[in-house]
Formats: structure tokens, sequence, C-alpha cells
């Protein structure tokens, strides 16, 4: 081929430039991309980010929390009022409409509360509603909330992770159907889910008007997924993608350097651990039973270093099984393990490990940082190998005990309490792994606790013995690089939640 | 011949009795079934209820066979982790590998064949060593790395083509041509071998002999012989293409069968693994059968032996 043929291909090429869909402000359409998809997009059939992110895009809460000032305000609930210590009494707003046209009304509400808790529906995300015992109506807006026990953080919960669905449409479809083609009262309808690919949303022009969120500007939503790092920056450079997360440091400041890009970083509340089967369930002779192999990790783990250089920006190495910000986590109580691999290989050694052991490290994600804990834990003897799966994936594997060692990320869906954390990994759920009664014990007595120093009192103890006992290894706190179109006015919260609904184009 | 066609087929129907015994025994190589598919929360009375439902009390032979008919029935149960039939997962992502796999044979072949002829015919010179290196260059070069190079030219550069997804044939050039490129070094050292046996024989120096110009000979004589064993590879090549386009279409985010077979493993999703497994196997099998008769056709020494 002459150069004249070369050229002739390279027109030909162009032509195709304005063939595939570009998202940009002139289109009004934002395009966002992240490495995972969930399983189900019925927000309560996954724990994954992404499907926290499109459950605050598609639905809504019966309450709303302020981002800004933490304050909790009406949402699909316009009143609520507490009737004894385990009830709760809700005004549902009127005039709100579910995407199919359908009014929102208290069957709605009622039917979702008692869907979540029943043992058919499969619920994953037990920890969110294992606190609801039931509901029931009171009238057409009106519904009555029935705790299983007191439960203090009760608005904290249902502002983050109780949305609300459609009883007649969810009752028709089905959960196959609904997973396929869900319907919310949100600011945007889900137009279609593609296994693999993504969600598309379109703005719900009928969103309604007293929502303390406001109402959304951006027109078109798009969700893609694109596993591989380097092409979602790819993608982001060529303008096919306007708004991805989770940018490596070192990318990061690449990006910046980039005119049409702005790059914003942001700590979370997100935290980073190791899970170590403390009783033994992924194999009789496990190690990890030996609470010195257990301290013996927690020493060998650099975490200033994790936190400085691999995750950057606002990260923090952490002690504790919380994250600081959660109402009852007191980083005081926890055992400061600092960074010595000699103590830990003197540890090892008096376990009866004196030339370390081979094991397994699961993970699913930051393939990176777990990479240099297994440095760090080589260092002092311990060679890990590691088993990199889905997140669903090990989620069974952790759930089934069989895992000795796992990298895991917790977001706590956002909820500003410590029972979102600790309570989740401890508390006898199914996420429970270590199960000890008295840790159990005492995060149930703080999640139920009406007196605030009494429920901070029990999670310090809860927190202090997870930390002597060394059940986990806490890393850090996660903080985030966000690389961005920058037409697009974006504002990041630590609570880990982009807010496409109050973005809007320059 | 047609002794020589059922006897291929003979073989090919064993082959793929083998795969679909291989591709059976994955599912049961994953511990118990019947938990696995009742999830973590099932309680024992639940899992035994499964066991009885899915028919997994019965012996493995009954279960083997009551499988194979379902798949006869293209029947191949549903995806452990998407709310969906594996066959409809399947369906969905088999045209962007088969389309992939195509574009990335024609690349191929394309580059690969000239570079082979030239090779012989230039056999020992700095242009046969030039064409080899080119070849062999990207079998050497890591795929993923390849097609990111692409993408950083192509798209990030030069913003010719989109980097990921597949929504025109524009989002094919760049995977078919990282994935075509790693097949280039065997069809060209295969052309290249090809054409130096048959420039050797007696019939190209009688057909020199009669003045016949030099394309006519290199082309309508030579190349024609030359590649008959370079059909054979070619089918195979596109078997592996298929089976191989894992990494590029991981990072090209092409949602064809290599992404689904790669998301599939790492989920645990053993249904999809193994319609994967024997679906592949299958197309390798019929493509080598193709090749062999096609083989048969060009060239009929092969049909006698």
């Amino acid at each position: 081929m002459g150069i004249k043929g070369f050229a002739r291909s390279a027109v030909l090429l162009g032509m195709f430039f304005s063939t595939f869909a570009f998202a940009d402000k002139a289109n009004d359409t934002l395009v966002y991309a992240s490495d995972s998809e969930p399983e189900n997009i019925s927000p309560y059939h996954n724990d994954l980010r992404e499907g926290v992110v499109l459950a605050r895009l598609a639905w809504d809460n019966l309450v709303y929390r302020d981002p800004d000032t933490g304050e909790y305000k009406p949402m699909l609930a316009t009143a609520w009022k507490q009737v004894d210590d385990s009830t709760l009494d809700f005004d549902i707003r009127q005039g709100v409409k579910f995407q199919d046209g359908t009014p929102l009304t208290a069957d709605d509400v009622v039917f979702t509360l008692n869907y979540v808790v029943a043992p058919d529906s499969k619920v994953v995300t037990v920890q969110n509603v294992s606190w609801i015992g039931s509901a029931e109506k009171l009238g057409d807006f009106k519904v009555r909330l029935h705790m299983k026990k007191p439960f203090p953080p009760a608005l904290e919960y249902l502002s983050n992770a109780v949305p609300i669905f459609p009883k007649a449409y969810f009752e028709k479809v089905g959960l196959a159907g609904y997973s396929k083609q869900p319907i919310g009262t949100g600011p945007y309808k889900v137009v279609s889910v593609v296994a693999g690919e993504g969600v598309t949303l379109v703005r719900n022009d009928d969103y309604f008007k007293d929502s303390p969120q406001g109402m959304p500007h951006i027109k078109n939503l798009q969700f893609k997924v694109i596993p591989d790092a380097e092409t979602r920056t790819a993608e982001l450079m060529t303008g096919a993608v306007d708004w991805i997360w989770r940018v490596a440091p070192d990318q990061a400041e690449q990006l910046k350097q980039m005119p049409n890009l702005s790059v914003v970083s942001g700590g979370t509340m997100r935290i980073g651990f190791l899970i170590l089967d403390a009783r033994g369930t992924s194999s009789e002779n496990s190690p990890m039973k030996n609470l010195k192999v257990r301290q013996a990790i927690n020493y060998a783990i650099n975490r200033e270093g994790l936190a400085s250089q691999l995750v950057g920006g606002e990260s923090k190495p952490l002690q504790v099984a919380c994250y600081p910000a959660q109402f009852g986590c007191d980083p005081s109580v926890a055992t400061v393990y600092n960074y010595d691999p000699a103590k830990a290989k003197a540890l090892l050694k008096e376990a009866g490990y004196p030339d370390g052991f081979e094991t397994e490290i699961f993970a699913y994600r930051d393939r990176d940082y777990v990479e240099a804990i297994i440095g760090n834990l080589r260092a002092v003897g311990i060679k890990a190998n590691l088993r990199y799966l889905k997140y669903a994936a090990l989620r069974d594997q952790q759930r089934g005990g069989h895992v000795p060692i796992s990298f895991q990320a917790w977001g706590s869906f956002s909820i500003l309490d410590t029972s979102a954390s600790a309570g989740t990994w401890f508390k006898g759920n199914p996420d429970d792994n270590i199960k000890d009664p008295q840790v159990q014990g005492w995060l149930q007595t703080a999640d139920n606790a009406l007196d605030p120093e009494v429920r901070k009192a029990n999670y310090r103890k809860a927190l202090q013995r997870i930390s002597e006992q060394a059940y986990w290894t806490p890393l850090f706190n996660y903080s985030l690089n966000y690389a961005y179109n920058h037409d697009l006015q974006f504002k990041p919260y630590p609570d880990e939640l982009p807010r496409f609904v109050l973005s809007r184009w320059n | 011949m047609l002794g020589f066609l059922l006897r291929r087929l003979g073989i090919a129907l064993c082959v793929a009795v083998t795969v679909s015994l291989i591709s059976f025994s994955l599912l049961h190589l994953s511990g118990d079934l019947a938990t696995a598919i009742g999830g973590p929360e099932a309680s024992s009375e639940q899992i035994e209820q499964i066991r009885v439902q899915y028919g997994l009390d019965k012996p493995l032979a009954t279960q083997y066979v009551n499988w194979l008919g379902d798949v006869l029935r293209l029947d191949l149960g549903n995806s452990f982790f998407f709310q969906e039939s594996v066959y409809n997962l399947i369906a969905s992502r088999l045209p962007i590998t088969l389309s992939l796999g195509a574009m990335a044979l024609v690349v191929a072949l394309v580059v690969a064949i000239p570079l082979g002829v030239l090779a012989a015919v230039k056999r020992d010179t700095w242009i046969d060593r030039l064409a080899l290196s080119i070849a062999v260059l990207g079998q050497a070069m890591p795929s993923f790395w390849f097609a990111l190079m692409l993408i950083v030219l192509f798209a990030v550069t030069l913003h010719w083509l989109p980097v990921s997804g597949n929504a025109t044939w524009a989002h094919f050039v760049m995977p078919a041509i990282a994935l075509g490129y790693y097949a280039t070094p065997a069809i060209m050292r295969l052309t290249r071998a090809g054409m130096l046996d048959v420039l050797a024989s007696d019939y190209i120096r009688t057909a020199r002999a009669k003045g016949l110009r030099p394309g006519r000979v290199l082309f309508k004589h030579a190349l024609r012989n030359a590649l008959i064993p370079v059909v054979a590879v070619a089918a195979v090549e596109f078997g592996f293409m298929l089976g191989g386009s894992v990494v590029i279409e991981t990072v090209f985010s092409l949602q064809g069968i290599g992404q689904l077979a790669w998301d599939a493993i790492a989920r645990n999703d053993f249904p999809v693994v193994q319609a994967v497994v024997l679906l592949i196997a299958l197309i390798y099998i019929v493509l080598t059968l193709l090749a062999d008769l096609l083989n048969a056709v060009l060239d009929p020494r092969i049909r006698v032996r």
C-alpha cells in the first residue's frame, strides 16, 4: 500500500469518528466508567459500590441525609415519629410517582420493608435490613415500622440503604424481571441493563419537586463497565468516557497535565483490612488460629507505606475495625501494631513457625495493594499465594469459611455508624467468620441500646477485643482519585457516593 | 473419498464425546453443586431439595446422559451470577468473538502470506530476515502491551479509532490487528517453507523452462500449492483466536466469549465455564475437520493416505 493508499484509509477511518457515540456536554450525556458491575441491579441483591451508586440514581430512600450537613431530611417520608423504643411511624409523601407512572403509597413501603426481611427474598445486604422486624399499613400514606429490638441508628440506615420498590410492578415481574428492567422513584430511570456492558439511564422528568437532593440536571447517564484500568484512562482521554474513579496516584498525576480533564482526590470512609481465619474454618491446622501468628501478621504489614505510597491522597493508616468518623468508632482503644518485621518474625518463632508457612490470600480488588501486602508477609517468612476472584465469588467463599486470609474493602454502605462496619463483620451476620460470642454480645448491646453512652462503651469493648485478638489486620482508609471531563461539575464526598444528580455541565 | 470422510467424521465424533465428558466433569470438580446453587445462606433442607430438584442425587452416568440431552436441546442451564440462561449469555456474545476472530484471521493472512512469499523469494537475504523479524515480533510482544500501544497511537493521539466496546465495526479494527498479529509468525513461516519446497520442485523448473513469466510461475503454480498446509493452519489459528481472545477482549472491553469465560472463571460461575469450554472445543473440532476435508479436496494425495 503506497502513501496514497494509506492516506485514503486514514480518511476512511476518520469518517467513522463521527459514528461512535460521544459522551459529552453537547449530547447532554454523562458516561461514567468503573471496573466492576453488580451481579444484580436490585439494590438489595448486590453489595458492590457500583450497585450503591445505581441505587441512589434510580431509587429513593424514606429519609435523606444531607451530605454537607449530615442532617436528616424528609425524602419519601415527609415526617416520622418515634412511637416507642422500637417503633417508628412514617408519613409517606403524596404525589410521588414511580417511573412507570404508578403513584407511591403506603402499600409500596410496607411491601418493601416486609419483602427485604423475608428469607425467601434472598437479600444479599442482610446487615442493612436485619434490624427491621415488620411493617404495617396505618393508612394510605401512613406506615408503622416495627424493629426487632430498639435500634438507634435506624434513620441512618433508612437514609442510605433501604430504597423503596413498587409493589405492583415487582409482584408482576418478580426478581428476575425486576433485575432486567427495574423501576424506582429516583431521579434517573433505568433504560437498559446489559450484562458485561453496563446500564443506561435517562433523567426522570417527573421526579418529585420537593426532593431534598433537587432535580437532576444532566439528561442521559451511562454506566460503562471497563475492567481494564489503562483502557478506562484511554477512554477518558479520548472523550468517550467523562468520569472515572479509582485512578492510581501516579496516573492521576499524569492526567492532571491534560488540559481537558480535571482530577480531584478525596478521602473516603471505605476501609481496607485483612480478615484472618481465627476460628480455623478454612483448615483444621490453620496457623491463623494462633494469636501470635495473627499478631505477627499485624506487625508485618507496613500500613504507613501502603497508605502514603500506594493508596496516596488522603489515605491514613488504620488500627481499628471501623471508620473513625462513624458513631462509636474510637480508634484509641485499638492495640497499636506498628510496622516491625523483626517482632513479627519473633512472634512467628514463638508460635512454632520459625520458618514461616505457606497460605492463601484471597482478594477481589486492588491487586497492587495486595501484592505489596504479600511482599510484607514474605519478608517475615509467610508465603501467601494470591487467589484473585470476582467479588461475589469471594463473598461466597468467605461466608462459607473457606478463606485463611482475605483482603477486603468495606464502605459501610455510607452509613456513619459502627454497626455498619464492625457490626457487619463481627455480629454473627453471614459475613462474621470470627464468631466471637463476647464481641457479638457487646455489638448487639451497642446496636440496640438507647443511651448513646452505653452504645459507645460497648463498641469500645468490642473494638478493643477485636484488636487485642488481632482478628483483623486493619490497614488504611481509602482515598479516591477521580478524573473527569473538565466541562463537568463534580464534588466528591467521603461517603464514596458520586452524586451525579448534583452534577451539571459548566 | 467417502471412506476418508467417514473416518475423519468418526474421529471428530470420538473427540467430541471426550470433550463433553471433560466438560461435564468440570461442574462436578467445583465441589458440591447443590450447595453452590443454593448459595451461602441456604439451609441444609433447601440444599437437599435442590439436590433432588436438579437430579443431583442420581448416579453420575445418569446425570451425564441427562446433561447431554439438555445440551443437545441447547439447554445449558443458568448462570450462577447473572439472572440469565447460559444459552442467552453465549448467544449474545458469540457474534462478537466470531467477528473479531474472522477479522483477525484476515489481518493475519494479509500480513503473513505476502511476507512469507517475499521471504521465500528473497531467501537468506536481509529481506528474508526482516520479514521473519516482523512476524516474530508479533509473537514476542505481549499482546496486552501491543494493544495498549495501538490504543495510544490510534485512539488517544490520532483520534481515529474508538478504544473500547463493540458499537461499530471501527471498534473491531484495533482488537483484530492485535489478535491477528499474534498469529502471523506461524502462517508466515509455513508459507515461506511451503514456497521454498515448491520452488525447488521439478514442475516449477519446467514451468520456468517453458519461459513462463516469473510472476505467473510464482502465483499460479507455486503459491497455490504452497498454501495447502496454510489452509489447515489458518483454520486451527481461527479456533485459537476464538479461545485465545481473552486478553484482547479484556483490554478493549469487547463483550465476547473470551471475556465471558474469564469473568466466569473469576466468579466461580461453573455452568458458564463449562458451556464455553464445550463450545470452543466443538468449534475447534469442526474447524479441524473442515481443514482436513478442504486439504483432501485441494490435494488428492491426502485422500489416499
